[in-house]
């Protein structure tokens, strides 16, 4: 390990050292490939992202996978629907570690707009653990750069020993979510208490 | 292409067995339908398919309606004999009409390039009796929307090749299209809830924070 105040000052002098963390980080957080799928009209603007207009091979995040097993990045761009919740986790899970999630748009998050209909998941965090959330009906292509950024952010900062390691690192911490299973009218369970709990409320 | 009146003429003329009714509409557009009952509308449907002058060989849109059971008021003038005057009075009549699904179709040409037609086809009621031939034979573009008002309003589409639920999950119970479809309470939880989801969030509100 290097101290940072001493790197800062090797670095002035036109020496340059660097860590393994740091090293191993950089390369992560500039290669994150997503996974090839849109659920709904967020996916446009995920396409459009994609680009050349906006071009996200700017953030070397343009190598959409076709498989789960070569990406990284889930990002949930559109309307989870219940019949189509159980399909997501099950990709998420195929994904091999170190995996992101991106939530992108209103209905991600939380059902959107279709949030009181009998067929839209109220959000993706129900059922796994999303790194971002980005905001809006459709998040524009800039807002989508915008969460990758502070994605990588969060992967440059990742400690890659100690109790918050990542997932990936840790032995302990599962790698897969269980798949909700089709009842009558909603999913079973309704949502993964070790991911996600109603926060509580005061009136 | 022909008035919805010679189509209707024409059809009794070739099928004789057939009801057939002409639907005003009320609304902007006006767009009247031909109801037919079930169980002719497949020779009827055939023969508008079949029809040298109408050839409506395109099925652009089925979709289903559901009409629950309905109180109809009626205002009617009675004659009655009041302190040895006759007067006419009014009376208001209420009767009760039964609920009914009904399908609707709408038919094109692209061969002539007129339509559309539109065609609809009423079930007996809304619970047990919900039987109506299907016309994906005629048009298979059919298939995956008669799929679809099964799914979500509960009509069964006698002689449709693959029937089965289609948006909701095999397991799924009950048809949510229909009016008196409730989903079950899944409250979870609701920042800012305003209106129904008021009502319905008061009741999930733990009693000591009520008070
Ligand atoms: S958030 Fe808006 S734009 Fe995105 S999938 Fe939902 S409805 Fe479509």
């Amino acid at each position: 390990m290097i101290e940072a105040g001493l790197k800062n000052e090797l670095q002035k002098q036109g020496v340059y050292v660097t860590t393994l963390e740091d090293l191993y980080n950089w390369g992560r957080a500039n290669s994150v490939w997503p996974l090839t799928f849109g659920l709904a009209c967020c996916a446009i603007e995920m396409m459009a992202a994609s680009m050349a207009r906006f071009d996200l091979a700017r953030f070397g995040a343009e190598v959409f996978r076709p498989s789960p097993r070569q990406a990284d990045l889930m990002i949930v761009a559109g309307t989870v629907t219940k019949k189509m919740a159980p399909l997501v986790v099950r990709l998420y899970n195929q994904m091999p570690e170190p995996k992101y999630v991106i939530a992108m748009g209103a209905c991600a998050i939380s059902g959107g707009p279709f949030k009181q209909g009998y067929n839209v998941l109220k959000g993706i965090d129900r059922y796994l653990p999303v790194d971002v959330m980005i905001p809006g009906c459709p998040p524009r292509p800039e807002a989508l750069i915008h969460a990758i950024m502070t994605l990588q952010e969060k992967i440059l900062n990742q400690k890659l020993t100690g109790p918050d390691r990542p997932r990936h690192l840790n032995a302990d911490v599962p790698g897969e979510f269980p798949v909700p299973a089709y009842g009558e009218h909603d999913l079973e369970p309704p949502n993964n208490p070790e991911v996600w709990q109603p926060p509580a409320i005061k009136r | 292409m022909e008035t919805l009146e010679q189509i209707k003429a024409r059809l009794e003329a070739a099928l004789p067995q057939a009801k057939i009714e002409i639907l005003a509409n009320e609304c902007a557009a006006g767009e009247r339908s031909l109801l037919v009952d079930a169980a002719s509308a497949f020779a009827v449907a055939k023969f508008l398919r079949d029809d040298a002058q109408l050839c409506l060989d395109y099925c652009s849109n089925v979709t289903g309606i559901d009409w629950p059971d309905k109180e109809l008021t009626e205002k009617i003038k009675v004659k009655q004999v009041v302190d040895g005057v006759e007067k006419e009075v009014e009376e208001v009549k209420k009767s009760l009409r039964p609920g009914f699904l009904e399908a609707v179709y709408h038919l094109y040409s692209m061969e002539l390039k007129h339509g559309p037609v539109v065609l609809r086809m009423r079930t007996v009621n809304r619970t047990d009796q919900t039987h109506l031939p299907s016309l994906t034979p005629l048009w298979r573009g059919a298939e995956f929307q008669e799929r679809e008002v099964y799914d979500l309003y509960g009509v069964i589409f006698d002689g449709h090749p693959d029937l089965r639920r289609i948006l909701m999950w095999d397991g799924f119970k009950g048809f949510p299209m229909r009016k008196d479809y409730v989903a079950p309470d899944d409250f979870e939880y609701e920042p800012t809830p305003h209106d129904e989801v008021l009502e319905q969030a008061k009741k999930h509100y733990s009693t000591e924070v009520k008070a």
